[in-house]
């Protein structure tokens, strides 16, 4: 161990809880180099030294101050849990009337029109001048005296 | 039999003041005066006393014994400390060079051509002499001194309040009372204890 080595291990070794290795290594060293001794007595004096070091008493009012200070503090309040916040309770009922609204709207377009636009739209369909002779065209017989006509190119569609 | 730490704040948990109040006891002094020795001003300290004792109750209901409780609580008293320090640097810069500082509050930590070490001791006293000398230390090897000295804190016990490893904190503690040694070199050289019967 040489004398920057010995800065982890001085501190631990002075207090006794150098482990035992490294307590043998400050040893050596320390029998070896007079600076480092000296450094290690000189540590010794500043801890007692250190000792006088001016203390502080806390002054009279200070745990009064305290206990007033604790008391101030907010109380938790039993089952908080359960109490829905404002904001929580504002967003769960607009969720369920947003859930009302649609599932209200209707999904088949055809059965939600008005039942009197239906029959006024299929009055339009049966007084179309096309449909005059339908009870003619719904004779099929009288198309098979049509001469017959040329076969036409069909596309298949799909 | 006293109850130990860990039952005491369990009981502080449970919502027991009696709890609270000997924990109170228990750590007032040693809470100002590791706050005091951190920072200049003793009313400050004692501020900062109370700003840890409010935390501790705050925290009491996510309170877990994963560590000791001197390791808990020093660790919110070194944080409220390191942070009244800084916030105290950033309104140090608006004081006055002129203004005058009393002997135990210095307004401002600027070296000025100070006297020496030895005149110094003979104006203020060894107490005195000794407070400037810890209060002079970097506030991180500051507070590895006052846990390791005066409040006798396991080496792993400081490497996690200081949020260091154990190794680097041993090498904080040498620098820090490497520096005391030389900043006290008259109480603390050979030949200091008979120069001090005189």
């Amino acid at each position: 161990m040489n004398c920057e080595r010995i800065e982890t291990q001085l501190i631990a070794y002075l207090d006794g809880k150098a482990p035992a290795a490294a307590a043998r290594e400050v040893e050596t060293h320390l029998a070896a180099c007079a600076a480092c001794r000296a450094r290690a007595d000189e540590f010794r004096r500043l801890w007692s030294v250190l000792d006088e070091a001016p203390a502080h008493e806390a002054s009279l009012g200070f745990d009064a101050r305290l206990r007033r200070a604790v008391a101030a503090e907010p109380r938790p309040v039993p089952f908080a849990w359960l109490i829905p916040s404002m904001r929580a309770a504002m967003a769960v009922t607009v969720l369920v009337l947003l859930s009302v609204w649609i599932s209200s709207a209707p999904t088949d377009v055809n059965t939600a029109m008005p039942t009197a636009k239906v029959e006024e739209e299929f009055k339009m369909i049966r007084d179309l001048p096309v449909l005059e002779d339908y009870d003619v065209l719904a004779n099929f017989e009288v198309l098979s005296d049509l001469p017959a006509a040329k076969p036409l190119v069909q596309n298949e569609t799909m | 039999m006293a109850r130990s730490d860990v039952h005491l704040m369990l009981g502080v948990k449970a919502g027991d003041d009696t709890s609270f109040e000997l924990l109170l006891q228990r750590y007032r002094t040693p809470l100002v005066n590791f706050l005091y020795r951190m920072v200049r001003d003793p009313a400050t300290a004692e501020d900062l006393a109370q700003e840890v004792f409010l935390r501790v109750y705050r925290a009491r209901r996510k309170y877990s014994p994963s560590a000791k409780f001197t390791t808990w609580l020093f660790r919110i008293a070194t944080n409220v400390a390191l942070n009244a320090l800084r916030d105290s640097r950033h309104r140090q810069r608006d004081v006055s060079l002129d203004e005058p500082g009393d002997e135990e509050r210095p307004a401002l930590d600027v070296p000025d051509g100070q006297p020496s070490a030895v005149e110094r001791m003979v104006a203020s006293g060894r107490a005195a002499l000794i407070r400037r000398a810890i209060l002079a230390l970097p506030e991180k090897q500051r507070a590895a001194v006052l846990l390791h000295k005066y409040h006798e804190l396991d080496y792993d016990e400081i490497a996690r309040i200081l949020e260091c490893s154990e190794s680097a904190l041993k090498s904080l503690l040498f620098r820090a009372y490497e520096t005391l040694r030389v900043e006290l070199a008259p109480l603390v050289k050979p030949g200091a204890d008979s120069a001090r019967a005189e």
